[in-house]
Order: C-alpha cells, then structure tokens, then sequence
C-alpha cells in the first residue's frame, strides 16, 4: 500500500500528460478565486469604513450636544419682586370649584411677575462690578428657564424671601459662543450676541458659574421655538412610541394572519394570484404615496385627527404590511413538506397542523420580518409629513389621538431650524438616539430569535 | 362483491402454497382464514392531467404485511396515499375507483379524513420526527384525538408505544429530550411509535428504510414483523430482499398498472406474469 503512494514518480506517461493539463488550468482557476475574494474583502472594507465615517460624523457632531451650558445661580425670591398673595389653601365651606378658580388665579397671578427680573438680580451678586444692559444680561439666559423659578415657587411659596442656588440653562447663543461653534473673530454685526453678553458668559465660564453639564433635558422636554436651548425630544419619542405601538398592534396580527391564510389555506386561483402581485407591488410603493392615502382615508374620510401618532400609526400599518406578509410567506414556505405530512398523516387537521408544527418553527422568522418592518416604520418621514405631523407641538402626548410629532420628523423639523449652528448639533443628537433606538430594537430582535431558536 | 373476490383469492392462496410448500411459514398458511382488511377496485390517479395510476385493483389482507415493488415512478407511493388520502393534500391529484376499509367506502365524501388517518397511519420515507421531545412526537396524536383521559393514561400510551417500536429501552432516560436530536433508524422508529400510539388499524409505511444503514434496516425489519401480529401493514419498498424478508403478499406495480399480486414466495419464486419474472431476476428495475 505505501509502496505505491511513495512511487509518484512511476506515473504512467499519459496520466503525467493529464495531470499537466489539469496543473496549467489549476493556477489560473486559483487566481480567479483569489481575485474574486479579494473583490468581497474590498467590498466589505468599503461598506465598513463608510458606515464608520457616518458613525462618526453622526457622532462627533451630536455628541457635544448632549453637554449643554448651563449657569449655576444664587437666585433669590425677595418679596420686592415676588408681589402676590399668599397661595390659597381650601377654606371651610368652600365648594371645590370655587377652590380650583381661587388657585389657577394665584398661579396666573404668579406667572405674571417679572421672572426675568429675579433671574437678572441673581447674575449681577455673581458678577457685581459688570456694567451691562438689562436686554444683554438676560439674552445669556434660556428664555424658558424663568419658568422653572416659577414652577419651585408654586411648589413651595414658603421659599419667599430665601436665596436658593439653582441651575438653569444659558441660552442657545452662549452654548455656541463657549462651544467655539462660532468664529470669534466675527464683526459685532454678525455675532448673535453683544460684546457685553460675550464678555459676560466668557466671564462667567471662567469662574465657574457656568459649566458644561449633561443635557438631561433632551430626554424631558418638548420641542420649543421661543426657548431652543431647553427644546428636547419627549414629545417626539412619545409620538413615535404610540405610532410603533399601533403598528405592532394592527400590523403584526393582520400580516401574520393574512400570510398563514394565503399561504396555507387559500385555494390557488386567478384571484389568490392577483392578490399575491399586488401585495408584492404594495412592497415596493413609496412611502409618500401611502401618506397621500392617510390623509385622503383617515383624514378626509374618517376624520381623524390631524397630526395624531394614531393617523401615522395607520398609515405606517400600511406600509409596512406588505413587509411582514411576504416575509411570513417565505417563512411558512420554507417549512420543510415532511413536517406538516408528518402532522396530516397523524389525523392532526390542517389548521391543527399550521399551528401546532408549521407555525412554531417559523416564529424567528416572522419575528425577524416583524422587527425589521417596525424599525423601517420607525424611521419613515415622507408620509407623516402628509397627515401634519410636522406640526410644531409642544407638548407630550397623552394618547394616540393627541397632536404630536415623530422622532425622525423632529430631525427633518430641527435641520431646517433657523438658529443653524446651535441645531445642527441637535439634530445630530435626535439621530444618535433614533438609531439607539433602531439598534436596541434589533439587539432585542436577535436576543428573542436566538431563545426561540435554542428552544426547538 | 367483495364476498366473491375473498373466496377468490382464498382458492388462489390455496393453490399457492401447495406449490411452494416447503417455503411457506406459518404465519401466510393462517393468511387464508384471514379477512380483508382494505379493498381497492379498479382505482386511477391523475396528477393534473397524466394518469399516474391504470386500473388497479388489490386486497389487503388483515395483521399481515404485504409489499409494494416495482421500478421506480411506476406508482407505489401514489397507492399508498390512496389509502389513507394524503394525495387529497396534492395540488392538482385526483382519485378515481374505490376503495374500502372494513366495507367502507373511504372517498365517500362523508367519511372525515381526520378519522381516516386516526385509523390508517403513515411512516415515511424520510424520518420526520416533529422538532418536540420524543415525548411529545408519540403523545400528539393521542392528544389531538383525545385517546387519553388524563396525564397517566397519556404516559402509559407513550410507554408502551415506544415498546411496541423497540424503542423504549434507548430512550427512557431522555424521554425530554428533542426527537430529532435520535439516529436516523431511532427517529424512524420514534415515527413508527408515534403513528401506532393512535392504535391504528392499518400503518403505510413509504419505502421506511432507504435513509437507514444496514442495521438500522434490520431492525425496522424485525420490528415490522412483531407489528404484524396487530396491525396491518403496507409497505413500499425498493428492495426485494426486503419484500421477501418481511412481507406474507406482494404487489407489482409497472408503469402505473398492478402487474401481479400475490403471496411472496409465488411472486418470487413462480410470476406467473413475464415483466415480473425479469423484475425480480434483475433484468430491469
Ligand atoms: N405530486 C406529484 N405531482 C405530479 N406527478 C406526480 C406527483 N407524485 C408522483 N407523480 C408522478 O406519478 C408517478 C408515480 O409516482 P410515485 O407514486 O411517486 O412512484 P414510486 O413511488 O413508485 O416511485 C410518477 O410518474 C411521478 O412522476
Ligand atoms: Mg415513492
């Protein structure tokens, strides 16, 4: 046995000839591999590094965004300024309509007094030699921040008279002054702050009074115009929460079940055939065409509200139903045939046997497609900008049927902002948790399809 | 009718095994007492529009085994499926003629296949355990029929199902565990404990060892020889060694038309039909 393996030399003369003939079209087969799996190193090399510049860029843009200046300040509530009555409290006898009319008084009451005024008073003990005018002094605070001194003094008047450090934020203009965001070097003309505010927040930074803190805000406020430094995402999460909240509840069902019904049960005729076309083609619709069809259906014909994440969520369903049923289909499909004779030749019937065997070994599968239809929804913008949820709303949400606006129209909105270079970062921001969002979405896709798979 | 075709193949039986006398066991000699289990009579099948099936006509005796042969393509499978109607589940398969179990007419649109297949179960050919644990393979089916009143009785059908298949013995610490996760002869007979646990009267089995290795084989053999004694067998098979081993009748089948029909030994020792003379010497196949 080894003898003739070690004689490779006694090969015979026309097998030597084979061979060489084989050897010459050998190398030029291998370099065609090589090549072609050099074409597929490039490719993947080149779709990384793109996908790492965007990270990037998306990144080093939004990131700075999540720091935000923000003045920290002795403010004092000295009853010179702070003019009003004593907060009501609920006499004897008094009905509880009376009671409620008595306090929202108070609190217009109490909205009424110069905030503005209190906040300046605390920046000039902080900074008491500086001559500065009233206009100026204020534009380096948030115009929404006098709010937050009114909200702690409806919470608690007993605070009257009393000095309390509190922080609230600087405007938009000193973020981007103090960021460098804007050319410093700049004409007074084309500053958007005045050399005695820019002196003032460099000032102030310098000592300590203003610092970079972490832009909690982002997630807990709304969208806002006269206030942009305190403009926040809430109201958008919420919207694109409810809609992706509709589109699980409607579209998951209806596909799944449409799927199971077409591919299983539906006789194959002319009709299941043009039936199976056009949810094909429905695929492949643009988005816009089905916002067109939300505000033409829901709106004009069942009137539903404007601008609510239940209209987008509709419109959504749609789009995204063609998905989750032809993902399904291909799902069931590739169940392999011995599985549901095995189920048929036991007597199971046939809808015992699709969800007893059929369907169960095809739940990653639906549940992939589910995931992917869902986070392609969470992503659109051309059809909601249709039904007016590009609407400025400020304010959360309660319900679906609520005005409201969506993560990535926020991101449409905040990039045509006018206030550019403190937006831009912004936007960047909005992007950065979309697609944290995107990305747990999938993590929790892969981390149920990986239990279910384990589980069979 | 079919009171006249039993005393017919009775008198045939009877002159067979005067032929092949020394070869005959036992168990075909008990055969002529025995009745006929399913009946087929002059049964076609079309897929769309090509007939699959001419003209054919066969008894199955009762707690016997009988095989079908032949070349392939020429429409064992199809016959078989006829019997329990999983050709009902084909696009585009018709069946023509009739066919009856214990006198009953088995197309008749009255019957409820869901029964049908609780009382003629199927192996096939491709071991096809559910992806469950082999607990759950065998107790489906009496769950889904409602054969068992509580969780005891449940266990003790699985049990002694698997026993019935010679299974049990390999098993019974990872009753838990994935079917799929056996040998390919165990998951074939984890099918053949799956389909008897519904108590069958008749079991179609589809050519069950031509995935499985020699010994594997011999089991499923053997075993179908012990299920003789309470059910009724079909099997298909490409081998002849095997229809000799395990079958008491043989069938022939040759592009879609019953060639011959017939105990074993005849059928291979004595065709009287020339095609079947050079199938089972070899000459084609
Ligand atoms: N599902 C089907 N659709 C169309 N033709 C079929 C189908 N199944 C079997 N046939 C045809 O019927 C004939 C018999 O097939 P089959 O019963 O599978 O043969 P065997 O089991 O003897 O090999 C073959 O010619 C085959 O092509
Ligand atoms: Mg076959």
């Amino acid at each position: 046995m080894t003898d003739t393996f070690s004689k490779t030399t006694d090969v015979p003369q026309e097998t030597e000839a084979r061979l060489e003939r084989i050897r010459t079209g050998l190398a030029k087969r291998h370099a065609r591999e090589k090549r072609f799996r050099l074409y597929g190193v490039l490719a993947i090399a080149a779709a990384l590094a793109f996908v790492a510049i965007l990270f990037a860029m998306i990144l080093s843009k939004g990131l700075p965004a999540f720091q935000q200046a923000s003045l920290s300040l002795p403010v004092t509530f000295s009853e010179e300024l702070i003019e009003v009555d004593p907060k009501p409290v609920r006499e004897a006898g008094q009905s509880a309509a009376d009671f409620q009319a008595a306090s929202l008084r108070w609190q217009r009451d109490v909205t009424l007094i110069n905030w503005n005024r209190v906040l300046e008073n605390a920046v000039r003990t902080i900074a008491p030699d500086v001559e500065i005018e009233t206009r100026d002094l204020q534009s380096i605070i948030d115009n929404g921040e006098r709010f937050k001194l009114r909200d702690a003094f409806v919470a608690d008047p007993s605070i009257l008279g009393r000095a309390i450090q509190m922080d609230v934020l600087a405007s938009a203009d000193v973020d981007n002054w103090l960021k460098g965001n804007i050319n410093r070097d700049l004409p007074d003309a084309q500053q958007q702050l005045s050399a005695d505010a820019r002196a003032l927040a460099d000032r102030l930074y310098e000592e300590g009074h203003i610092r970079m803190a972490f832009a909690w805000h982002i997630f807990t406020n709304t969208d806002s115009r006269s206030a942009p430094a305190s403009a926040g995402l809430a109201g958008a999460f919420m919207g694109s929460l409810y809609m992706m909240l509709v589109v699980i509840v409607l579209a998951v069902p209806i596909g799944v079940a449409s799927a199971i019904y077409l591919e299983e049960f539906a006789p194959k005729n002319r009709l299941t055939d043009l039936i199976e076309v056009n949810i094909n083609n429905l695929a492949a619709v643009p988005s816009i065409v089905f916002g067109l069809l939300g505000a033409a259906v829901f709106i004009n014909y069942f009137r539903l509200p404007l601008s609510a994440p239940i209209v987008g969520g509709l419109v959504l369903t749609l789009m995204t139903l063609p998905t989750i049923i032809i993902a399904t289909r291909s799902a069931l499909r590739a169940v392999p045939p011995s599985l549901r004779q095995a189920a048929l030749g036991l007597g199971a019937s046939k809808t015992q046997t699709v969800f007893h065997h059929v369907l169960p070994v095809t739940y990653p599968g639906i549940l992939t497609a589910t995931i992917i239809g869902v986070a392609q929804a969470l992503g659109e913008t051309a059809p909601l900008l249709l039904i007016g949820m590009n609407a400025f709303v400020a304010a959360v949400p309660g319900s679906p049927f609520e005005q409201s606006t969506a993560l990535p129209v926020q991101i449409f909105l905040w990039q045509g902002n006018e206030n550019r270079n403190f937006f831009e970062a912004r936007t960047s921001a909005a992007i950065i948790v979309l697609l944290a969002l995107m990305i747990s979405l999938n993590a929790i896709a892969i981390f149920l399809r990986s239990r279910l798979e384990r589980r069979r | 009718m079919t009171h006249n075709q039993e005393t017919d193949t009775a008198a045939m039986n009877m002159s067979t095994s005067q032929f092949i006398e020394d070869q005959v066991t036992g168990s075909s000699r008990q055969l002529n007492e025995m009745k006929t289990r399913v009946t087929a009579r002059d049964v076609n099948v079309f897929y769309g529009a090509k007939q699959a099936l001419f003209d054919v006509s066969v008894n199955v005796p009762d707690k016997s085994v009988i095989a079908f042969i032949g070349p392939s393509g020429c429409g064992k499978s199809t016959f078989l499926r006829c019997l329990n109607r999983m050709n009902d589940t084909i696009e585009g398969c018709r069946v023509e003629g009739e066919i009856r179990l214990d006198g009953q007419d088995v197309y008749d649109p009255k019957i409820d296949v869901v029964e049908l297949r609780a009382r003629v179960g199927m192996v096939f050919q491709k071991p096809n355990p559910f992806p469950k644990s082999i607990f759950e393979n065998v107790a489906y089916g009496p769950k889904i029929h409602g054969l068992a009143s509580n969780k005891t009785d449940l266990e003790e059908i699985v049990v002694t199902s698997l026993k019935k298949a010679s299974l049990f013995e390999e098993v019974k610490d990872r009753l838990h565990e994935p079917g799929t996760g056996l040998s390919g002869g165990q998951q074939q007979r984890l099918c053949i404990a799956r389909a008897i646990a519904v108590s069958p009267e008749v079991i179609l089995m589809d050519e069950p060892c031509s995935a499985l290795d020699p010994i594997a084989t011999a089991k499923i053999e053997e075993l179908i020889d012990e299920l003789r004694a309470n059910f009724t067998i079909a099997i298909v098979t490409h081998s002849m060694q095997q229809a000799a081993r395990v079958s008491q009748r043989t069938a022939f089948f040759h592009l879609g038309v019953l060639v011959e029909e017939g105990p074993t030994e005849q059928i291979f020792t004595a065709p009287s039909d020339k095609r079947t003379q050079d199938y089972v010497t070899g000459r084609f196949g």
